[in-house]
């Protein structure tokens, strides 16, 4: 326990350190966390879907939660169920295999939703296209909102695509 | 068994890792799999091709880990009813990957589990959309599915399904429990889901860019895709690549090795109930990366290993950053380590969960960071290492208790030893060219790249095809991923633990799903 609490005391409140790269982050930060409250005057629920994402843009959508970034602390939750969702955070092209449950996850979220399409395979297909076994782009199955390009997008550029997605500028896919 | 003792005539291939190639029949294929398995050989990778269009049939190939490097074996079959023999039995890692050929090319295993594996309702039973003769953008309507699972009968039993979506931010996959009260019977994955036609889409890329496709099959593993798609390619060509290269991406699978290690330690804390180490470890992860970014221009590392070489060098002042990295991190690991070590609610959770035993381990053919932790004692960069690993005497980590404690320590002990992997790299650190330019493929040559990723070994293995207008194409490309060898592994590891227990369970394995369903 006493190494425990060390460690703690000895690592410190890790947000918005090192100001000089952190400037974008600390500013995308505050943006985001009054945008959250005015919005909804609560938590912003996001839920992830990998619909067939090589999984390198999950790895940066769980950054978010890291210290630096603290997702949580700006309230922002991810949430086990589309139903308590506001936002879906969709990943990947859309593998066929794939399609029925994003159109699930899609109709059991309530309205009004948010869908932000994440990374260069969800806004175009990426690399992998469509085939007899990919649709490509997530807005080819479901009504995107924004989408975040990158490979994998860095989680800056997530916070700042969900800020996008909230403050309710529409961008047509 | 020695290779030389075999009635078959094998053929190396060049390039930088022993590769061993060779014709076989119908009759020799399951004789020499079954003599390979009794002299301790694994099974690698299976899978197919169509040679249609050459006047022939279609091809089997079968990958073999032996003493001497990687066994690499074709087997011819008819273009009618194309069937091999069922080498389950002697690989059981083998059956789903027998199932994922007859789903893409229609060629069957005589006997074994019929059941589809990789096609769900995307294409009929009647359609191989790997064959040669279907354009890759064939739409079919969705079929009707209706997948035969397992039923377990008794009293009060009862089935959980899970997925494809789970609770968390993770890859799709179904899952189906049988239960009595908490307690898991049986586990039965269905696995697929991610299937996006890598394999297909590799037929339409020039053979000098497919690494960056290679480099997608799983996001986690980028570097060791990377590396093993441009040791294949440069097998097939030929080409010698600098030294500095290679040292290069030694560094660069370090790293991810680590970055990797560093992010599933805090995601196991955190599924034991120790939320501080999630945060303690991703702040480390994050460093990492951060530098990554900094030094290599993508966090991931993705795209810096290029066929020929490497895409960017390192400066003697980043050799100072990196090297000044690895100390920090060191304390701070041992520091959680300990913590790890001496938190007796953690340890309760970890000691004796999801335990897979070495003998369990060894019939399966579990591989990689799982399979060291149920004491299979096999990692390339010891067995078969390519340069610069044949300089660096790498230190296996190996236990065998084969539970989720075991696959902890291991990943501590892989992360101290590639601290030390690295400060080696960066001092011996070759001068020189960075890269060369690929000489062009002769059509038909075939290479292969095989190498110790974080999870597991890759494998690669292609053919060069006619030349396009942008140089060589790509004939065939297959992607192995380890989680193959350990997802039917961890249908063992939870039987008898409890529903509860199963995330915790899963990450200490962390598979791949993108990688196996391709
Ligand atoms: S955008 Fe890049 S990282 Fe994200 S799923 Fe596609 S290939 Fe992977």
């Amino acid at each position: 326990m006493y190494q425990l609490l060390k460690q703690i005391v000895r690592t410190g409140i890790r947000t918005e350190a090192a100001p000089a790269a952190d400037e974008t982050l600390r500013v995308t930060a505050q943006r985001l966390q009054q945008a959250v409250l005015a919005r909804l005057g609560r938590a912003l629920v996001i839920r992830q879907v990998d619909a067939g994402s090589c999984n390198g843009c999950e790895l940066e959508i769980h950054a978010l939660n890291n210290p630096y970034y603290n997702l949580e602390a700006l309230g922002i939750k991810f949430a086990a169920s589309p139903r308590h969702a506001d936002l879906l955070l969709v990943t990947g092209p859309v593998a066929k295999n794939m399609e029925i449950a994003v159109k699930r996850a899609y109709d059991a979220t309530p309205a009004p939703k948010l869908v932000l399409a994440t990374g260069d395979c969800a806004c175009t297909g990426g690399i992998f296209g469509e085939s007899y076994a990919s649709h490509g782009r997530v807005s080819s199955v479901i009504p995107v909102d924004v989408a975040v390009p990158g490979c994998p997008p860095t989680p800056l550029a997530i916070m700042q695509g969900i800020l996008t997605a909230i403050t309710g500028a529409r961008k047509e896919d | 068994m020695r290779l030389a003792d075999q009635a078959i005539e094998f053929s190396p291939l060049p390039g930088a890792i022993p590769v061993w190639r060779a014709a076989v029949d119908a009759a020799d294929l399951p004789a020499f799999c079954r003599a390979a398995a009794e002299g301790g050989g694994r099974l690698v990778a299976l899978w197919g091709a169509d040679e249609r269009d050459r006047g022939q049939g279609f091809r089997l190939h079968v990958a073999l880990a032996l003493r001497e490097g990687l066994a690499w074996l074709d087997l011819a079959l008819p273009a009618r009813e194309p069937q091999f023999p069922d080498l389950s039995p002697v690989f059981p890692a083998a059956a789903r990957m027998q199932r994922a050929v007859c789903d893409l090319l229609g060629l069957r295993a005589a006997g074994g589990d019929a059941r589809p594996w990789l096609r769900h309702n995307g294409w009929p039973a009647d359609h191989f959309p790997l064959r040669r003769d279907i354009p890759a953008h064939t739409a079919y309507p969705p079929q009707p599915e209706d997948y035969a699972f397992v039923r377990v009968e008794g009293d009060g039993v009862h089935e959980i399904p899970v997925g494809p979506i789970h609770a968390g931010i993770i890859e799709p996959g179904h899952f189906r429990f049988s239960v009595v009260g908490e307690k898991v019977l049986r586990l039965e994955e269905r696995l697929g889901f991610v299937h996006k036609g890598i394999e297909k889409r590799f037929e339409s890329l020039p053979l000098h860019e497919g690494h960056r496709l290679a480099g997608r099959v799983s996001g986690d593993s980028t570097v060791a895709y990377a590396w093993a798609y441009c040791m294949a390619a440069e097998s097939a060509c030929g080409c010698a690549v600098p030294e500095r290269a290679l040292w290069l991406r030694a560094l660069w699978l370090e790293r991810e090795r680590i970055a990797n290690h560093l992010g599933d330690l805090g995601a196991l804390g955190n599924d034991a109930g120790l939320a501080f180490g999630l945060a303690q470890f991703s702040r480390l992860r994050e460093d990492w990366l951060r530098t990554n970014g900094a030094l290599f221009g993508h966090r991931l590392l993705m795209d810096r290993i290029v066929p020929g070489g490497a895409a960017v060098d390192l400066s003697a002042q980043a050799i100072d950053v990196l090297a000044a990295q690895c100390d920090t991190i060191e304390r701070e690991a041992h520091v959680l380590k300990a913590i790890y070590d001496d938190h007796a609610g953690l340890q309760d959770r970890f000691l004796t969960t999801g335990r897979v035993t070495p003998q369990l381990a060894a019939r399966l053919g579990v591989i990689g960071l799982a399979g060291r932790a149920s004491g299979q004692a096999w990692d390339l960069r010891v067995d078969a290492p390519c340069a610069p690993y044949d300089r660096l005497d790498v230190n296996m980590a190996s236990h065998r208790n084969g539970d989720v404690a075991a696959r902890v320590i291991v990943r501590f002990e892989e992360i101290f030893e590639s601290l030390r992997l690295i400060r080696r790299i960066l001092a011996d650190l070759p001068a020189g060219e960075i890269r060369t330019p690929l000489p062009p493929a002769a059509e038909g040559a075939a290479g292969a790249g095989w190498i110790e990723g974080w999870r597991g070994e890759v494998l690669v293995a292609l053919e060069a095809g006619a030349p396009g207008a942008h140089g060589a194409t790509l004939r065939r490309c297959h992607c192995h991923d380890p989680s193959w060898h350990n997802w039917p592994a961890l249908e063992h590891a939870i039987m008898g633990n409890i529903v509860p227990d199963f995330p915790l369970i899963n990450k200490s394995f962390n598979l791949s799903y993108s990688g196996h369903d391709l």
